[in-house]
């Protein structure tokens, strides 16, 4: 089985022990209102998901993670995982280094402690310019920093209580669950998919691509915080179960949901988002174009050349590159830039503009892009919304 | 206030103890700095972290697996 990220899967999961401990402190502790996407960071802390990390990144760690696009100690690492609190809560509540406070959701329910190790003020600009490599606001990513405190809180966490959802509980599996799944199915490679859209012709492609060169496919849907416009997860989880029960060998796929938040970093969500995978049990991972892209702000295959900047060893999980995958009229069949001679007036291929459009007008999508089943899942959804809209 | 029970210690650790913990380490006696630090230990030796499930959880997770048809 594939080493973690850092060498040991994290867990960060209070013990009974733990609980008795926490459970006598509690009371006396201050807390701090996490937002979904902080909610969603503890969460894969405490599983492993993002090991070796154990908490919310020290100074340090945040700095080296920016310049470098690693911790300090030098592990591959390229997204800072961080609380942002306002300075005035820290004067209010006169916050301090070496103690410990609640975190809680919007709702006041306490999830998580946290050991305060560091409190450093940051530049967002530099945070922005440095991960995201821009500072327009337009970007999703740069919006959410605008709107966040300016000021960090480092250190450990443990997570008292697992969030609950609404639906699809089933599918949630932590890092220590799939690599019992992989273990006990006799999987020794394993390809990751990360999605955060409905699946289309082109994504299926990839994967059977994969499912060629490696043991088993793990669809891997982030179903944490997205962008407002992106389709909503319960709607794409049903696109993925009608897709799995007819086009998919069912001994050699999994479906698991990843409650990260998305970031949409580009390149270098690229590397997290791999090295994730890897403490999940991933040995390999499907890297498309413009992975975690949004707008024009990285171009089409930044996400590729980012592995270039690491050593194969030190990231761990092999990169499964695909060119841009489409449905050719000539071929008759899915091919990519690779493989394909035809020009690009043969390829059928939508925007997310373009697809929106047609749904919002009630049209179906065209088989040769995305299978009729789920795109009668996503006009029925658009369908709803319209009605909802007009009411 | 949770069940305690009692746990002998060498005195000299004890002492030594005493003496480490001064009055600024947040700790009020060496009694909550042992069992702080038991816990921070015992917790690292459990299966969970050390990246294994423990039996309970083995049981459910088998069971999860095999309701999604994995298993």
């Amino acid at each position: 089985m594939i080493e973690a990220h850092g060498g040991r899967l994290i867990s960060r999961i209070a013990n009974e022990s733990e609980q008795e401990r926490w459970r006598e402190e509690l009371p006396n502790l201050k807390h701090v209102t996490l937002n979904r996407r902080e909610l969603s960071d503890v969460e894969m802390i405490a599983t492993g998901a993002m090991s070796p990390l154990e908490g919310f990144m020290n100074q340090r760690d945040y700095e080296h993670v920016c310049e470098h696009g690693r911790l300090a100690n030098g592990i591959p690492w390229t997204i800072p995982i961080t609380l942002a609190v306002s300075s005035e809560l820290i004067a209010a509540e006169q916050i301090a280094v070496g103690e410990n406070v609640a975190l809680q959701d919007i709702d006041g329910e306490v999830f998580a402690v946290l050991e305060i190790a560091d409190i450093y003020k940051v530049d967002k600009d530099h945070e922005a310019q440095s991960v995201l490599q821009t500072t327009d606001t337009a970007h999703p990513g740069v919006a959410y920093l605008q709107k966040t405190g300016d000021t960090y809180l480092g250190g450990r966490v443990t997570m008292l209580k697992r969030p609950t959802y609404e639906r699809f509980e089933d599918f949630r599996l932590d890092p220590r669950e799939t690599r019992f799944l992989f273990k006990e199915k006799g999987w020794d490679t394993i390809a990751a998919f990360q999605t955060r859209n409905p699946i289309h012709r082109a994504h299926e492609y990839l994967q059977k691509c994969a499912l060629e060169l490696v043991d088993a496919l793990l669809i891997h849907p982030i179903m944490g915080e997205t962008k407002s416009d992106d389709i909503p997860p319960d709607v794409r989880l049903e696109c993925y179960n009608e897709l799995l029960k007819g086009y998919y060998p069912a001994g050699r796929v999994a479906m698991s949901i990843l409650p990260a938040a998305m970031r949409y970093a580009g390149p270098r969500e690229a590397i997290f988002h791999a090295i994730i995978r890897k403490n999940y049990g991933c040995t390999h991972f499907i890297v498309g174009r413009d992975h975690a892209g949004v707008g024009n702000y990285y171009g089409t295959y930044d996400a590729h050349d980012i592995f270039k900047q690491f050593e194969a060893l030190e990231i761990g999980i092999t990169p499964l590159f695909f060119d841009h995958a489409f449905y050719c009229n000539s071929c008759n069949n899915m091919a990519s830039q690779k493989t394909c001679p035809h020009g690009s007036d043969q390829h059928v291929f939508l925007s997310g503009t373009k697809i929106r459009e047609m749904l919002s007008n009630g049209e179906s999508l065209p088989p040769e892009f995305t299978r009729p089943e789920v795109s009668e899942i996503l006009e029925r959804h658009y369908s709803n919304e319209t009605a909802t809209v007009s009411s | 206030m949770s069940d305690r029970v009692s746990i002998k210690s060498p005195r000299p650790l004890y002492v030594r103890l005493q003496q480490v913990i001064g009055e600024e380490s947040g700790f009020s006696s060496p009694t909550d700095f042992i069992v702080f630090v038991l816990r921070d230990l015992v917790g690292t030796l459990e299966p969970e972290r050390q990246g294994e499930l423990s039996d309970d959880e083995l049981v459910a997770v088998r069971r999860k697996l095999e309701n999604l048809g994995y298993l």
